[in-house]
């Protein structure tokens, strides 16, 4: 018995080994990196191996620290909430008032397309609609009800949260669709037949059935949001920043300890907010 | 069970043509732009119609090396593409296995998924530096990419192996067959569309990295960085008309991914064999 299981655990790892090697190089390895780097030393030109705090106490002791930080959860919150209302009403759509198979993965298909094309093409085509001379602003004078361009639309918050939505939107669908096919459809008909109204079965069945669903969506839109710097860059013009442009900041400006210290900070600030999230729901038995 | 559609169907079925409107439209609002006169601008009105700005992209290389960028790109989708099946099916045999030490090697995998991607770019890059290896997209940016891939080739493996009957393996045992024998001949054909899932997965999810491969491409940029580099000094609409050339060579690859997976299937029930059922 204990022969098998040894052979059982040796053929495992055989099999895992490439999946192990990539990740131990290209993920461990540089996240060991960064957190080696947070405490090296940087003159103009380069960076040179210590062990200091500075870093830390530089990022601690700034203001503008915790301003970015806000800001990053701020925008998190907002993009979580306007993902899950919409993820949970689209997938509720097609799960329950879709009823032929087919017609529901055509339609699942049409929503998740949009996630194989390129990210950066579909910020960039929010230019004609946002603009100053923007699809928007012409539509909303030519209705009369504003006199004169908004130009809040591109280039601000606003338009930061309406990519976010709008890139990451479908994280939400798929998983809460996915928990959602796997409701027995009879658990419904029994609520029906016991007289709940189609509220009652929502709020009493289909949401709680749901949870693990919208946790795995959850956990998917706030760590991309949390980790996000191109969407803040490029959607507010630059007026705007998170955590993770403070990183690219740094990065551009060659100062590599500093970017590595942030970095050190958010990973650890991600991985909290997950570890919370997680403690709702056990991901690995809803696959 | 259905007397007609209730009220609520509509709404909802609004509510979904509004959220399909928004997920297309803008894309679709740049294809039309793309189509501009040569005098047009980057929002409406449309001055005139012409293939100018396209034109452009085969003419000038004012604007950067596109075509190169994309030959790169796509290049390394196709790497990173084989690389990620025959990993995840690999990873995914071993998952089944529940063998000693799985349950750290999949919390390595979901950091792998929810990490800021920049942090890779970051991490990558600093240890090629320090190192002396020279940074380039076939290496660094190779890695880099599958760190996004792989998880996800994972977890469409767990998806279909949870569904997968355990019966077809051991009627095959009982048949003889060599735990290989079981595996080339019942196993991988069983999942064989699910595969391809897989595959577009991990072509896609490469051609169209960013973060990742900011600061691990080298010198020569792949087409997303092209890309973004062009959104900072070219303000005409030849953007649009590249932005419009990658969506549609997009979508031919996922068009053309769905038709192999639906023929496959196809194939598959055309045999007799019911064996994919309820694989999704």
């Amino acid at each position: 018995m204990f022969k098998k299981s040894t052979a059982n655990d040796l053929v495992g790892w055989l099999l895992a080994s490439p999946l192990l090697v990539i990740l131990a190089l290209f993920l461990v390895l540089p996240i060991c990196m960064i957190v080696a780097v947070s405490f090296w030393g940087a003159t103009e030109f380069s960076i040179y191996p210590a062990f200091q705090f500075e870093n830390y106490q530089y990022l601690f002791e700034s203001s503008v620290t915790y301003a970015v930080f806000f800001k990053t959860f701020l925008f998190t919150i907002i993009t979580w909430f306007f993902c899950l209302i919409i993820g949970f009403t689209v997938a509720y759509f097609l799960a329950f008032h879709v009823h032929s198979l087919t017609w529901q993965i055509a339609l699942f298909l049409l929503c998740t397309i949009p996630f194989w094309t390129s990210n950066i093409i579909r910020m960039i085509s929010w230019i004609p609609f946002l603009g100053r001379n923007g699809i928007a602003n012409q539509s909303l004078m030519s209705l009369g009800i504003i006199d004169e361009p908004l130009e809040w639309l591109l280039f601000s918050d606003f338009a930061v949260v309406l990519a976010f939505v709008h890139l990451y939107a479908l994280f939400m669908v798929v998983p809460i669709f996915n928990t959602m096919m796997r409701i027995d459809k009879s658990l419904l008909e029994a609520a029906r037949d016991a007289g709940a109204s189609g509220f009652q079965t929502l709020t009493n069945i289909i949401i709680p059935l749901t949870k693990p669903g919208i946790m795995i969506g959850s956990i998917f839109v706030v760590t991309l949001v949390m980790g996000d710097f191109i969407t803040v860059r490029f959607m507010s013009g630059s007026q705007s920043a998170n955590v993770g442009r403070l990183i690219s900041n740094d990065v551009a400006l060659l100062r590599y300890p500093s970017a590595a210290a942030t970095s050190v900070i958010l990973l650890i600030t991600v991985l909290i907010t997950i570890g919370i999230m997680l403690r709702f729901v056990n991901i690995r038995k809803e696959l | 069970m259905q007397e007609g559609r209730s009220r609520s169907f509509y709404i909802l079925a609004a509510f979904f043509a509004l959220f399909i409107l928004f997920l297309y439209g803008p894309t679709i609002t740049i294809a039309i732009l793309s189509f501009q006169g040569p005098k047009g601008g980057l929002t409406f009105p449309m001055n005139g119609v012409s293939l100018h700005w396209f034109h452009d992209l085969f003419e000038q290389q004012a604007v950067g090396d596109i075509w190169g960028s994309f030959r790169r790109s796509f290049a390394l989708g196709l790497m990173v593409m084989v690389t990620t099946v025959v990993i995840s099916v690999m990873a995914g045999l071993a998952f089944r296995k529940r063998f000693w030490g799985s349950g750290i090697l999949f919390y390595l995998v979901i950091t792998s998924l929810i990490i800021p991607s920049i942090l890779v770019s970051l991490g990558v890059g600093l240890i090629f530096n320090q190192l002396g290896f020279d940074i380039h997209w076939t290496t660094s940016g190779f890695g880099s990419q599958l760190t996004w891939t792989l998880p996800f080739g994972l977890l469409i493996m767990f998806a279909v192996f949870n569904r997968f009957d355990k019966a077809y393996e051991e009627a095959a045992r009982d048949l003889g067959a060599t735990s290989w024998q079981t595996i080339r001949y019942v196993v991988l054909p069983i999942i064989a569309p699910s595969l391809i899932g897989v595959a577009l997965f991990g072509f896609t999810l490469s051609y169209d990295e960013f973060a990742r491969t900011l600061l691990t491409s080298g010198s020569y940029n792949t087409l997303p960085l092209e890309i973004f580099g062009m959104t900072t000094n070219v303000t005409s609409p030849v953007l649009y008309a590249l932005g419009t050339l990658t969506t549609v060579f997009s979508l031919l690859i996922i068009g053309a991914f769905l038709l192999i997976a639906y023929s496959a299937r196809r194939r598959q029930a055309a045999k007799g064999s019911n064996a994919g059922d309820g694989m999704v």
